[in-house]
Order: structure tokens, then C-alpha cells, then sequence
């Protein structure tokens, strides 16, 4: 096969991006309402539909759009401890 | 059956029948009469090809890009300034690993505009990964537009080819040709079965970012493609020798046998060479000569002669000839000239002479500074 700069959409091509997270998006069910505005928004589609929003760690670099789109502010960015 | 016209005009003739999806060119002179001629080709439905008009070389090669990355065979010509205006495409379409054939007709770079033969255009993109031709006739550029295909389109290769030749004195001289009949050239040239291309139904992005531990194996890979064409330039060429008479190579000797000189050069000039050695060979001199076929793949290994005369109609400032710098260094008597620039005229006369100053230890650039 040649190799020239060729890429096929494929999860995690870049490998685990998550590790260039410094923030961590944390849900508060508690709050959150369902509007699936965080799912929207997510540039890196990291977050998923399930019962509730869900954050795929292993893909999430703690951007942040999430938190600040979070019409009921569920989604607050934690520091990542090492 | 044989024709005579100019190199440009069969060089058209040969682009027409290598059968290509998509044709883009900018006029330039002493190109010119090519993109006239598949102009007409086009237009006439003589050949069966999408015909981009461009507004400049720049372009002309990113048209080029596009349609081979969608699977399409292309062809395109230039010439001096426009090759240099196609500089940063060139590298795209090398690393893109894009077997597009281009017609570049040698012509000398200004200022102090000059539209003459002279080689620095196409040896100073070198390094650009594209394969290069010299032809020394114009029989041999309707040859090697025709092996360009093949051997760019090879999977082992699938690198960019440029088919060059003198301006004016092969662009614009008619000699006769020997034209085959379409259908032998079909039977040669296969359709293009691309190695890789972009396809709406398997999305994929090209040239995208990608981290130095990847790009050293893009870079990796290129430079075994152009050292694995050296063996697929020798194989299509003995093909082609059997199929229709006319044998080609890496490089072409003549009656280097016993020689104890041999000039190395390339381009028209190899052509009044022969005319040279054949006078030379009468007056008892042991001289032969090669003519350099391609000079990206770099045929060192063939150039093993005890002494050389290396004739070149290009300058790398400052360092001298660019096929003598090539050479010198493996182990061989070497004697380099520079001669022929900006389209001065070499003839046989004056290669006999070269080959005298030679055998005397002097060499640099013909004929104002030999010493």
C-alpha cells in the first residue's frame, strides 16, 4: 500500500485524545433537564445519549462547550488531579 | 508509419494516445504548441479527455492533482517560469504519490529573458520526487511520454513523471517519428488501475495533519519508490524494446565498450555527442558515450567508467555542473563542463573539442572559462 497522508473516518485516529484533558466535565443529574444541548454541542461527539448525557473520557479533552452551553449549569469543569 | 513534425506536436500525438481522463496546461513559450495541439484534439473528440483551462501553471498542476486523486489519468506541459510557478504543486503531487505525466520543455530562467534551451528549470526541482526523462530526439520524447505512464503508474512506483527536451531545438524541429498504431499502444499501456484514490463512496481526507512518526514513513516510502523505479525504467523500457523495436533504459550507451573516455551527458546534446564520437572513433580515439535517460531515479551505479567527461547544460552556482556534481567523488577520473546555456549551441564540433581540453585535465564552462 502507498503511504501518503490518506486517513479513513475511524474512532480515535489520533489515539486516546483524553489525555490532553485538563478539565473534567462532571454531570449533576440532579439538575440536568434532558435538553441535550451538551450532546448537540460537543465538537468531538465524546458525549453520548443514554439515559442520561453520558462523557466518553477516553475522547473528551475538557474543552468546556459543554459546561457553558448547559442551559441549567448540570456541567461543572473540574481541575484533573494527576 | 513514420511522421515528421516538432517534438511539441508529437509529443501532443503521444499525450493523445496514452488516452488521458483529464488534460490542464497554461500556454508558455516553447510549450505552447502543445496545449494548442491537444487543444484541437480535444475539441475535434480525437481523444476523449476533459480539457481544463487554467489560469496559470500553478493551477494547471492542482487541476492535475485533483482529477489523478479521483482516480484519473493526467497529462500537462510547461516549460521554464511555469515549471517554477508549479514548484509547490510538484512536492503535492510527489508526496501524493499521483502518477501525473508532464511535458516540461527545457527553456532557459530570467531575468535576462531568454526562451532558449537550457536545463536548470527542470534540474532545480530535483528534489520534488518526480521521475525525470531527457530526450535527445524527437522520437524519444513520443517514446517517453509513452513509458512515463507505465512506469509512474506502476504500483511499486506511482510517482509523478516529466518528459523534458530541448526548447526550439527539439520543440520546434521536425525530424521523423515512428508512430505506433493506437492499438499496440493500448496493448503496452494498460488502462490506469490507480493504487490508491479518493472515492465519494469510501470517504476519506487526503493530505491531512499528520505527526513526524508518521510523515517519516510518507518521506520513507517515497524515496524506496524512486529507487524501485530504476528497476521498473529498465523493465518497461526492454518491453518496449520488444514491442516496438526501440530499447530504453536508465541510460543509453554508445560504443562505450572499449572506451577509454566516456562523455556523459543528456538532452539534444547527447544526440550531436553520438555525431562526435563516431568522428572521434575515425581519427583513433577511444571515446564512447552515454546519454543520461533519466536523471531522477540517478543512475549512479551504471556510470562506472575508469574516465568521464560529464557536458552540462545547466550551473548550480557556485558548485559547477549538476549531473558532474552527481557524479564526481565515486572513485572515477571526472572532468566537468558546463556548456549550451541559455541555448548557446553545442554541436559536435564543439563536443570534440571538450573531449581535447579534457584529455589536456582542464574543465569548467565552455567556452569562456576552461582552465
Amino acid at each position: 500500500m502507498i503511504k501518503t497522508a490518506l486517513s479513513t473516518p475511524t474512532e480515535g485516529a489520533m489515539g486516546k485524545t483524553g489525555t490532553w484533558r485538563v478539565f473534567r466535565p462532571v454531570i449533576d443529574k440532579e439538575k440536568c433537564i434532558k435538553c441535550w444541548f451538551c450532546w448537540v454541542y460537543c465538537p468531538d461527539a465524546a458525549i453520548s445519549r443514554n439515559e442520561y448525557p453520558e462523557v466518553d473520557y477516553d475522547y473528551c479533552k475538557g474543552c468546556g462547550v459543554c459546561a457553558n452551553e448547559c442551559p441549567v449549569k448540570a456541567i461543572e469543569m473540574r481541575r484533573e488531579e494527576k | 508509419m513514420i511522421v515528421i513534425d516538432t517534438g511539441n506536436h508529437i509529443s501532443a500525438l503521444a499525450a493523445k494516445m496514452a488516452k488521458p481522463h483529464v488534460i490542464a496546461a497554461y500556454p508558455i513559450t516553447p510549450q505552447t504548441t502543445i496545449v494548442e495541439r491537444l487543444a484541437q484534439y480535444v475539441e475535434n473528440g480525437e481523444v476523449n479527455a476533459e480539457f481544463i483551462r487554467v489560469e496559470s501553471e500553478h493551477s494547471a498542476m492542482a487541476a492535475c492533482i485533483g482529477a489523478a486523486s479521483v482516480g484519473a489519468r493526467t497529462f500537462t506541459a510547461t516549460s521554464s517560469h511555469g515549471l517554477l510557478l508549479m514548484h509547490e504543486m510538484l512536492h503535492w503531487a510527489g508526496l501524493a504519490r499521483l502518477p501525473i505525466v508532464m511535458v516540461n520543455v527545457n527553456r532557459a530562467l530570467g531575468p535576462g529573458w531568454n526562451i532558449w534551451s537550457d536545463l536548470n528549470d527542470s534540474m532545480s526541482q530535483r528534489d520534488t520526487g518526480w521521475i525525470q526523462f531527457y530526450a535527445s530526439s524527437v522520437q524519444e520524447a513520443y517514446d517517453n511520454v509513452i513509458q512515463a505512464y507505465k512506469i509512474a503508474e506502476n504500483e511499486e512506483v506511482m510517482l509523478p513523471a516529466m518528459v523534458c527536451y530541448d526548447g526550439f531545438i527539439l520543440s520546434h524541429t521536425s525530424m521523423p517519428a515512428e508512430i505506433p498504431e493506437q492499438r499496440e499502444v493500448d496493448e503496452f499501456l494498460p488502462e490506469y488501475k490507480p493504487a490508491w484514490k479518493m472515492d465519494v463512496e469510501k470517504p476519506a481526507t487526503h493530505g491531512n495533519i499528520v505527526p513526524p512518526e508518521y510523515y517519516i514513513h510518507i518521506r520513507y516510502d517515497m524515496h524506496l519508490a524512486m529507487k524501485k523505479a530504476k528497476k521498473v525504467i529498465q523493465e518497461v523500457g526492454e518491453e518496449f524494446g520488444r514491442k516496438f523495436g526501440r530499447e530504453y533504459g536508465l541510460i543509453q550507451d554508445y560504443r562505450c565498450d572499449d572506451a577509454d573516455y566516456v562523455i556523459v551527458t543528456m538532452s539534444a546534446i547527447a544526440a550531436e555527442g553520438r555525431v562526435a564520437v563516431d568522428n572521434l572513433r575515425e581519427k583513433g580515439e577511444k571515446v564512447g558515450l552515454v546519454n543520461l535517460t533519466t536523471f531522477r531515479p540517478f543512475p549512479h551505479e551504471m556510470l562506472r567508467y575508469d574516465k568521464m567527461i560529464v557536458i552540462d547544460r545547466d550551473i548550480s552556482p557556485g558548485l559547477g555542473g549538476v549531473v558532474y556534481n552527481e557524479i564526481r567523488g565515486n572513485g572515477s577520473e571526472v572532468y566537468g563542463f558546463m556548456a549550451g546555456l541559455g541555448g548557446m549551441d553545442v554541436n559536435y564540433k564543439d563536443i570534440e573539442r571538450i573531449y581535447e581540453l579534457a584529455k589536456e585535465g582542464k574543465e569548467g564552462l565552455y567556452p569562456i572559462e576552461v582552465k
